[in-house]
C-alpha cells in the first residue's frame, strides 16, 4: 500500500508568543516540533504499513527548519521524504500551501492520504481537506478510527455530539482527531535509521510553478490578546461565598 | 458584480441550530449596514420547513434545495450543490458556522470556488476596503489574525456563541427560491453508513451556554457526578480538562483546550482546573468565567470574573442549592 | 571545538524526556514509596532500544554512541533515578563486559537477549568484605573437571533477583591476589544460585538491590568470562565505562531537582515578590546551574573519550562520576531548601531526589575510590 502523510512542524504549544519587530509572529527560542494532529496521521500510517506492506511517504511544505518535523515522522517509522520548500513564498494562505501539496503528492503513488485534522498554530483545519480536493480524491475529517479492506476504507468520523461512520473507495484522505490512537515514541533504532532516509527537497519550479502561486487572503495583521481584567475574589467561609457568587451571577453578569 | 450575504443553515433535530439563527442576526445587522441582502440557504429533504425561521431572523430571501442525497451531510453532495449555487447566485460573502460540518465542508468548498477563506472566526466586521474582515484566534488564542479576502465569494466560518441570536419576527417574509441541488456522481463516492449521536440531557458542549468544568482537582472519576448535579440545576453542559482525560476520569470527548473542544459560552465555571494555557485556549473566549480552585495561586484567577479560594467538594454542592434556589 | 548536540542527539534526548515525563514520571513516587521494581517501565525502555544503546547492531544493539547512552540515562533519572540506574547497570555492568571480553560464542549467546532487554542484566563484584577494597573478594571458584564451582556471597547487587544474567567475580587463588581473580557469566536459576537479602535503602528505592547466595553452584567452563586471573581487570574496566552511567545519573537527578527550584522560586510568593527576586535564593540557584553546567561538560567528555577509545577512559569517567555525584547532592540539598518546607514532604519530588543522590556519591566506587583513580592517572603521566 502506497500511503502518504502530510505533515506540519509548528510551534510547541508551551512557546509564548510575541510579534516582532514588523509585526509577524516571531520564532525566537521557540521550540518546534510535528504538529500533534500530525502525530496522529503518522502512527495510522505506520499502522497501515505494518499491516498491510508498502511504503509511508511523508510530504511537507517548509522551510529548512521543517527538516526536524521530517525527521521525527522518518524515526518513528516512515520510509522517506518529500520537502517542498515555500520558504520563499511570503504569507503562503491554505490555498497555496494546498496547491503546493497537490503538486507534490501527484507525482507520488498514493492509495491513502493522511493529515491531522488541525495545525495547532494556525488552527485553520484546511490544507489537508483543500488538498483532497485538488487531489480530485473524497475527503474524512477528524476520524477517531479507521478500517481498511481491499480498497474500501470505513472510517468513524467525529461530529458535533457523536459520530458517524463513512464508507468510501480508495484512494481518499483522512484527517486524524485526537484519540485515533496512541503515537509510538520513535524509537533508537528508529532515530539512528532516520538520517539514512531519503529527503528529497523539491522547489516550486521543480513541481510543475512557473510563477508563483498568490495567495486569496490577504497577509494578515497579527494582535496580542489584551488581556481579561483580572476579576473579583470573593471572600468568606464556603456558604457565604457561593451564595455572593451566585447572586453576582444573577444581578451582576446575568449569567443566570 | 457579487452582492448579497449568504448564511449556509446547519439542521438538527430540535431545527435550525443555533449557530446558524446568531449568523443570520448578525448577517441581519451587516446587511442592513450595507445595503446588501441576507439570504439563508437550506439543504436537504424538507428544508421548506425551516424557510419561515430563517426569515424570522433576519434572511430577505431564502434558497431551498431540497434533495433526498442532501438529506444527511456528506463533504461531496454538499460541496457540489453550494459549489453550483454560489456560482450561479454570486454572493459577495458565504458564511457558515465552525461547526463538524462547517470545519469539513468549508475548505472544501473554497477551494472549488478558487478562493480563501477564514475559519474558526471570533469576529467579525464590516470593512471599508473589503466589505467584511474577519479576527480568528491563532497559537490557541495566544494571538490573533485579522484576514480579509480579495475574491467573491467571501467566505468564513463563524465560531458558535461569537455573536448573539437576535430577536425573531414572525411577521417577516422572505422570498422563497427553490433550486435543484445539482450534485455530480464523483462527489458521492461517500457514504454514510451510520450516524451515532450520543443521547445526553446536557446540551453540546461547543453550542452550551453554560460549561461547568472539572479539571485535576477533581481527584478522581466518580466525584464529576458533584459537577453534573450542578450542570443539571442549570442546563449546563459538562466539561473537563486535559489532566482529567488523561488521568482517565472521564472521556475525551468532554476535553476543553488545545486538544479539545474549543468552547465559547456565556458562562464557564472552572472547578478544580490549574488553568494551563492549553486550557484556556479552549475557552478563553468564554464571556463570563468563575474558577473555582483551593490554590490561591492557580494561573486560572488571572482570567477569572469571579474567583472562590476554597474546596469544590465544599462549594459546588452548596452552589448547585443557590443554582437550585434562583431558577425554582 | 564543537558544544552542541547531533541531529540525532537531540531526538533522542526528546523522545526519552517525552517518554520518562509520560509514562516514567507519574508512578515515580509511588514506586518509590512502595520499593517496587519498575518492570513494566523496563519492558517499555527495552522496546524503544534503552537496553542496548552502545552494542553493535550485529549482536542486536543500536550502535549509538556514549552520548546516546548519557543522554538516555540523564533523561530518565532526571525524572525516576532508579529506573535510570537499571538500565546503567544493565548496560554497563553485564552486557558491556560481555562485549569487551566475551569469546565469540558468548557474545552471540548472551548480547542479543540483553542488548533487547529480553534479559535483564546484573554485576556481582561487591561483598561484605571486600566494597572500596575489591581485590578482596572472598567468594571463590573452583574449576572441576569441565564446570567451575562458585560458593560465596555478593552484596548490593543493583537488578539482583530480576536479572536473567550476572556477570560474577570470584577468587580462584588467593596467593595471587588480585590476580586470582576471575569472572564468570552465571545465570538465574541456576541450581545453588538463590537471593538473599533485599535492601531497604534511604534512596533509589524501587531499584532492586539484592544478596547474591552462591552454594556449589555448578556452571560450565564456558562460562568463564575472559581469561582466569583477568577478572580484577575485567571488573575495573568495567566500572570505569559504567560511572559514565553513574554520572548521567547524578546529573539527571541534579538537572531534574533543580528545574523543580527553579519553577518554585518562580511561584512561590512572600515578602510580596517571587522568592526568585531575593539575591539570597539567586545565589543558590546560579550556584546549581554552574555545578549542572560543569557536571554535563565532564560527562559528556567522558562520553566522548569512550567513543574515541584515544584517552583513558578511567580518568576521565572518574572525574565525571565524582563532580557530578557530589554535584547531585549540593543541588537536591538546596532544592530542598528553596522549597523549604514543602520541600520536605512527599509532595513534592525534590525529597526522593535528594534520597536518591546520596547514593551516587557511594556505589560504582565511592567519591574516595574515584579520587584514587584520578590521582593513579595523573601521577602516571
Amino acid at each position: 500500500m502506497n500511503i502518504i502523510v502530510s505533515v506540519k512542524q509548528t510551534f510547541d504549544t508551551e512557546a509564548k508568543i510575541a510579534l516582532n519587530a514588523e509585526g509577524k509572529i516571531s520564532d525566537d527560542g521557540v521550540t518546534l516540533v510535528i504538529n500533534p494532529y500530525d502525530e496522529f496521521a503518522v502512527e495510522e500510517a505506520l499502522k497501515l504499513k505494518e499491516k498491510f506492506g508498502g511504503e509511508v511517504t511523508v510530504v511537507c511544505a517548509g522551510g529548512e527548519k521543517a527538516q526536524e518535523a521530517i525527521r521525527t515522522a522518518l524515526a518513528m517509522g516512515c520510509d522517506k521524504a518529500v520537502r517542498v520548500d515555500i520558504s520563499g513564498l511570503e504569507d503562503a494562505d491554505e490555498w497555496v500551501v494546498a496547491e503546493v501539496l497537490a503538486k507534490a503528492v501527484s507525482e507520488l503513488p498514493y492509495d491513502i492520504v493522511l493529515s491531522g485534522r488541525i495545525a495547532v498554530d494556525d488552527g485553520s483545519s484546511q490544507v489537508a481537506v483543500r488538498l483532497a480536493e485538488a487531489l480530485g480524491i473524497p475527503s474524512v475529517s477528524s476520524i477517531l478510527k479507521l478500517e481498511i479492506e481491499g480498497d474500501t476504507a470505513t472510517a468513524t468520523r467525529e461530529i458535533d455530539g457523536g459520530a458517524e461512520v463513512i464508507e468510501v473507495k480508495l484512494p481518499a484522505l483522512f484527517t486524524a482527531q485526537k484519540g485515533l490512537n496512541e503515537p509510538r515514541y520513535p524509537s533508537m533504532m528508529g532515530i539512528m535509521k532516520a538520517k539514512k532516509k531519503e529527503i528529497a527537497t523539491k522547489g516550486l519550479a521543480d513541481i510543475g510553478f512557473g510563477e508563483v502561486p498568490a495567495a486569496k487572503m490577504s497577509a494578515p495583521k497579527y494582535s496580542l490578546p489584551t488581556s481579561r481584567a483580572g476579576g473579583k475574589m470573593i471572600p468568606g467561609d464556603a456558604t457565604e461565598a457561593t451564595k455572593e457568587l451566585a447572586r453576582l451571577l444573577r444581578e451582576e453578569a446575568k449569567a443566570i | 458584480m457579487a452582492t448579497g450575504i449568504w448564511i449556509i443553515l446547519e439542521r438538527n433535530e430540535s431545527g435550525i441550530r443555533k449557530v446558524s439563527l446568531q449568523l443570520l442576526s448578525k448577517g441581519r445587522a451587516i446587511a442592513d449596514e450595507t445595503g446588501e441582502s441576507l439570504v439563508a440557504v437550506i439543504l436537504g429533504s424538507g428544508a421548506a420547513q425551516f424557510a419561515d425561521e430563517a426569515a424570522s431572523y433576519g434572511a430577505d430571501k431564502v434558497i431551498l434545495a431540497d434533495d433526498k442525497r442532501l438529506s444527511t451531510y456528506t463533504t461531496g453532495a454538499y460541496t457540489s450543490a453550494l459549489n453550483k449555487l454560489i456560482r450561479k447566485g454570486e454572493p459577495a460573502a458565504v458564511l457558515i458556522g465552525n461547526t463538524a460540518i462547517g470545519k469539513d465542508l468549508a475548505p472544501r468548498l473554497a477551494q472549488r470556488l478558487g478562493v480563501g477563506m477564514a475559519s474558526d472566526c471570533t469576529g467579525m466586521e464590516t470593512d471599508e476596503a473589503a466589505f467584511l474582515s474577519f479576527k480568528r484566534p491563532i497559537y490557541g488564542g495566544k494571538a490573533f489574525a485579522e484576514v480579509t479576502a480579495t475574491d467573491r465569494p467571501i467566505l468564513a466560518a463563524i465560531r458558535p456563541n461569537t455573536f448573539p441570536m437576535g430577536e425573531p419576527d414572525a411577521t417577516r417574509k422572505a422570498e422563497i427560491a427553490n433550486e435543484a441541488a445539482e450534485i455530480d456522481d464523483d462527489d458521492l463516492r461517500a457514504v454514510v453508513k451510520e450516524v451515532v449521536v450520543a443521547v445526553s440531557a446536557r446540551p453540546e458542549l461547543t453550542e452550551a451556554d453554560i460549561i461547568i468544568s472539572g479539571g485535576r482537582g477533581m481527584k478522581g472519576p466518580e466525584n464529576y457526578e458533584i459537577l453534573e448535579k450542578c450542570a443539571d440545576a442549570i442546563g449546563a453542559a459538562v466539561g473537563a480538562s486535559r489532566a482529567a482525560v488523561d488521568a482517565g476520569w472521564i472521556e475525551q470527548k468532554f476535553q476543553v483546550g488545545q486538544t479539545g473542544k474549543t468552547v465559547s459560552p456565556t458562562l464557564y465555571i472552572a472547578c478544580g482546573i490549574s488553568g494551563a494555557v492549553q486550557h484556556l485556549a479552549g475557552m478563553g473566549t468564554s464571556k463570563i468565567i468563575v474558577a473555582i480552585n483551593k490554590d490561591p495561586e492557580a494561573n486560572i484567577f488571572a482570567l477569572a470574573d469571579y474567583g472562590i479560594v476554597g474546596d469544590l467538594f465544599e462549594i459546588v454542592p452548596l452552589l448547585t442549592e443557590e443554582f437550585k434556589k434562583l431558577t425554582a | 571545538m564543537n558544544f552542541e548536540l547531533n541531529e540525532d542527539h537531540i531526538m533522542m534526548r526528546k523522545m526519552v524526556r517525552d517518554f520518562a515525563e509520560k509514562e516514567a514520571g507519574p508512578g515515580a513516587e509511588e514506586r518509590d514509596e512502595n520499593e517496587e521494581f519498575p518492570m513494566e517501565l523496563w519492558k517499555k525502555c527495552a522496546e524503544l532500544g534503552l537496553a542496548g544503546i552502545t552494542f553493535p547492531e550485529e549482536y542486536g544493539g543500536v550502535g549509538a554512541d556514549y552520548i546516546s547512552y548519557a543522554i538516555t540515562v540523564e533523561e530518565l533519572s532526571r525524572v525516576d533515578a532508579a529506573l535510570g540506574v537499571t538500565i546503567s547497570a544493565h548496560s554497563s555492568l553485564c552486557a558491556n563486559p560481555i562485549l569487551l571480553f566475551g569469546s565469540e560464542e558468548q557474545k552471540q549467546k548472551y548480547l542479543p537477549a540483553l542488548a533487547s532487554g529480553e534479559k535483564l542484566g546484573a554485576f556481582g563484584l561487591t561483598e561484605s568484605m571486600a566494597g572500596s577494597d575489591a581485590s578482596g573478594t572472598r567468594t571463590t571458584a573452583t574449576r572441576e573437571g569441565d564446570e567451575y564451582v562458585i560458593n560465596g556471597s555478593k552484596v548490593f547487587i543493583t537488578n539482583g533477583y530480576h536479572a536473567d544474567v550476572y556477570v560474577v567475580t570470584a577468587q580462584m587463588d588467593k596467593s595471587k591476589g588480585n590476580k586470582g581473580i576471575a569472572a564468570f557469566i552465571l545465570e538465574k536459576d541456576t541450581p545453588g544460585f538463590t537471593f538473599g537479602k533485599k535492601e531497604k535503602k534511604m534512596g533509589i528505592r524501587s531499584s532492586a538491590t539484592y544478596e547474591l547466595v552462591f552454594e556449589n553452584v555448578r556452571i560450565p567452563a564456558e562460562n568463564l568470562l575472559g581469561e582466569e586471573g583477568q577478572g580484577f581487570k575485567i571488573a575495573m574496566t568495567t566500572l570505569d565505562y559504567g560511572r559514565i552511567g553513574i554520572a548521567s545519573q547524578a546529573l539527571g537527578i541534579a538537572q531534574g531537582a533543580y528545574e523543580q527550584a527553579l519553577n518554585y522560586a518562580k511561584e512561590r510568593v512572600q515578602f510580596g515578590k517571587p522568592i526568585s527576586a531575593l539575591q539570597a535564593i539567586q545565589f543558590k540557584l546560579a550556584d546549581m546551574a554552574l555545578q549542572i553546567e560543569a557536571a554535563r561538560l565532564l560527562v559528556y567528555q567522558a562520553a566522548f573519550v569512550a567513543n574515541e577509545h584515544t584517552f583513558p577512559v578511567s580518568k576521565y569517567a572518574a572525574m565525571a562520576k565524582v563532580f557530578a555525584s557530589e554535584a547531585a547532592n549540593k543541588v537536591t540539598t538546596q532544592a530542598v531548601q528553596i522549597l523549604g518546607g514543602y520541600g520536605y514532604t512527599r509532595d513534592y519530588p525534590v525529597e526522593r531526589m535528594m534520597r536518591d543522590a546520596k547514593i551516587t556519591e557511594i556505589y560504582e566506587g565511592t567519591s574516595e575510590i574515584q579520587r584514587v583513580v584520578i590521582a593513579a592517572n595523573i601521577l602516571k603521566d
